[in-house]
């Protein structure tokens, strides 16, 4: 395989890994409040492309991505207010349960809302055959855009969880919900606002992804898929091993193709997957210690 | 013994209560809905294909039991939505046939879904009329089966013809994990030997495919001529846009599966010069006054696209020809399962959106190659190739 070759394989890796990584990114804050994986992670990123095209309609982009993701983030509220506040206890199983459920909700409330039909924004720089020549090899302006933003939302998320009252507040509620409650936390509203910043993390997501992916009310399974993949890789509640994750995963993903036929790409990647787990059960980055004190 | 007693006695009752009612159902008959099902992927990654089939079938219906039915009695349509799935496509054929009893079936969308119930549309005797490509679906014959889409091989055929004129002879294939995709590929690498064309690279992407770059960068490794794509997903739109995005100058071919003006719209300026067969209603408005299809394909299009306000597609108009074969059938043959069946099978000339069929006992497709024409992509829009 030539150099130049090589690196073409390598830019269409680190297209679907920054997917990935930026979907993963959603699971970790939730987690990270409240212990627990928020199934419908990918019906949030669904939400934020679909919401961001219907708007482009009379706005312009980067209003239409703003309102996209308030509009997102107030169904995360509205969510978490309806359904999740006021359960007594909630255990880990009937959150997850929960969850799925809200998903297909969402999902079928989608399909009543859009129907079936696939939708993109345009391309925020360029349109669909605009790709950037860097040396040999060419890389679409949309790569790039999710790139940055996948970095700005891991660089905001690790400065708000480890530098910031609020995100040391979200934490202590994740690590032990009577104790932080029996500080006077907020425990309700923190449970809250993790929801609210995940739908907007997954909505911004979803609308930068989807000049490249296209987004249809259906498409929220696939991407969480991958995205609790790499999460779970990445270790949980940690947004830069998801990062790290999403694009080791993407690029495994396409030199796969490379040299064995594409129907073997996930076997490929889930084997190596497999065996990381085997190897560090609480992810690349995950804290063994940590791990151990938490439910899930 | 008392068990066996009570039912002698229902059997008896039963048999009486069915035979005073002969009469009075044999007046009811003349009003008696004729029902139709309609098994689509309405929703799901093949909704390109079922939700237009559905609107379709819903605004014929309409029109039909407006005018009065078919010969006095209206029909009734029964959707069901698989959302692409060949599990659900049995569990609703086996309702249709058990439970409802219908008179016959349209669809299903996809030929995968179509081979699964193949055999049970077979054994309940009724009559499946459907609206996929995949040639198995009617090699080899089964009698109550028919299909109204053109067959696979027609279409890898008029593409290679294409090819070999534009002295193309080593191609890279992509096709989806699909029914469709995988017919498609079977008859894409038998076929291509016989034009003089190498399939050098054959690559089978899933169906929810969302980039594919690497396996481009695969094509481009293989330094092919020309690449050709299989599927009805809106993979499709990604293939061309990272082609483009790619810088490759290589003629894309698309399977009849592109038809859809979506796809374009989807691909932007990456779908221009993508060549693909099509059947010509998607091509109406630049068909010549002559053309023996001009009349049907116009006046479908101008009622879809007033209702519905979006472009018609040539999926939408396999239901047309489904439903519109079946009524004509209904027509010469009266409500009849087993006439109607032999009415299909001999129907000639017939002129539908798809080309003009001519069914015979050994052909249950009833095209041939002229139903399809050579199409490409002109500032957005879907014009005849040319020669």
């Amino acid at each position: 395989m030539t150099l130049e070759l090589l690196l073409q394989y390598l830019v269409a890796g680190l297209t679907y890994g920054s997917i990935y990584a930026v979907v993963a990114i959603g699971f970790n804050i939730v987690y990270n409040a409240t212990g627990i994986i928020n199934f419908a992670q990918g019906e949030f990123v669904m939400l934020g492309g679909m919401v961001a095209v219907s708007l482009q309609r009379s706005l312009p982009l980067p209003l239409a991505v703003a309102g996209a993701v308030g509009a997102t983030a107030a169904v995360g509220a509205l969510v978490e207010v309806t359904f999740i506040r006021w359960l007594w206890k909630p255990s880990v199983l009937r959150m997850i349960v929960i969850t799925i459920g809200l998903s297909i909700l969402l999902r079928e409330g989608a399909l009543l809302a859009w129907g079936e039909s696939v939708r993109s924004l345009p391309y925020f720089t360029g349109d669909e055959v605009t790709a950037l020549a860097l040396g040999g090899v060419r890389v679409s302006p949309q790569v790039l855009w999710v790139l940055g933003t996948t970095a700005l939302i891991v660089a905001f998320l690790t400065f708000f969880f480890g530098h910031t009252m609020l995100g040391w507040e979200m934490r202590a509620c994740a690590s032990n919900r009577d104790a932080a409650a029996l500080c006077g936390l907020p425990v309700r509203n923190l449970v809250t606002l993790s929801f609210v910043l995940s739908a907007a993390i997954g909505a911004l997501a979803g609308a930068v992804v989807s000049p490249i992916t296209y987004t249809s009310y259906a498409i929220g399974g696939g991407l969480a898929i991958k995205g609790f993949t790499v999460a779970i890789l990445g270790g949980l509640g940690n947004s830069t091993g998801a990062l790290v994750a999403g694009l080791l995963l993407g690029v495994l993903e396409s030199l796969s193709v490379s040299a064995l036929p594409t129907a073997y790409k996930d076997v490929v990647t889930l084997t190596i997957l497999l065996a990381i787990l085997f190897a560090r059960p609480s992810g690349l980055f995950g804290s063994r210690e940590a791990s151990r004190l938490k439910d899930f | 013994m008392r068990a066996i007693r009570i039912l002698a006695a229902a059997v008896a009752f039963a048999s009486a209560a069915s035979l005073a009612a002969a009469p009075a159902a044999a007046s009811a008959a003349a009003k008696e809905p004729i029902k139709v099902g309609a098994i689509l992927a309405v929703t799901g990654p093949a909704s390109f294909l079922g939700a237009p089939e559905a609107r379709t079938l819903e605004m014929l219906v309409e029109e039909l039991n407006a005018k009065g039915g078919v010969g006095g009695r209206p029909i009734e349509l029964i959707v069901k939505d698989t959302g692409a799935s060949p599990e659900k496509a049995i569990s609703f054929a086996k309702q249709l046939i058990e439970e409802d009893k219908v008179f016959a079936i349209i669809g299903p969308s996809t030929s995968g879904e179509t081979m699964a119930i193949k055999t049970i549309a077979e054994e309940g005797k009724t009559i499946l009329l459907s609206a996929s490509a995949a040639e198995v679906i009617v090699n080899p014959v089964a009698p109550h089966v028919f299909k109204v889409a053109p067959k696979d091989s027609l279409a890898a055929e008029v593409i290679f013809r294409q090819m070999k004129k534009m002295g193309i002879t080593r191609i890279g294939f992509l096709s989806s994990n699909t029914g469709f995709g995988k017919a498609g590929k079977e008859q894409v690498e038998k076929l291509a030997p016989a034009f003089g064309i190498q399939v050098a690279v054959s690559e089978v992407y899933d169906k929810g495919a969302t980039d594919l770059t690497a396996e481009v960068t695969k094509l481009k490794a293989a330094s092919v001529q020309a690449i050709l794509n299989w599927s009805t997903e809106p993979a499709q739109s990604i293939v061309l846009k990272n082609v483009r995005q790619m810088g490759l100058a290589l003629p894309v071919f698309q399977s009849h599966g592109f038809a859809n003006i979506q796809y374009v719209k989807a691909a932007g300026p990456a779908a221009e010069g993508v060549i693909f067969p099509a059947s010509r209603i998607v091509v109406a408005d630049q068909l010549p006054a002559s053309h023996p299809q001009k009349a049907v394909v116009d006046a479908y299009k101008k009622a879809y696209e007033a209702r519905y306000k979006e472009d018609v597609s040539t999926f939408g108009g396999h239901a047309w020809d489904a439903l519109m074969i079946l009524v004509k059938a209904v027509e010469l043959a009266g409500p009849d399962r087993a006439k109607v069946r032999s009415a299909i099978e001999n129907l000639k000339g017939f002129v539908g959106t798809a080309g003009v069929f001519s069914f015979s006992p050994t052909d249950h497709n009833g095209l041939d190659i002229d139903a399809f024409e050579l199409l490409t992509v002109k500032n957005g829009r879907f014009v005849p190739l040319g020669p």
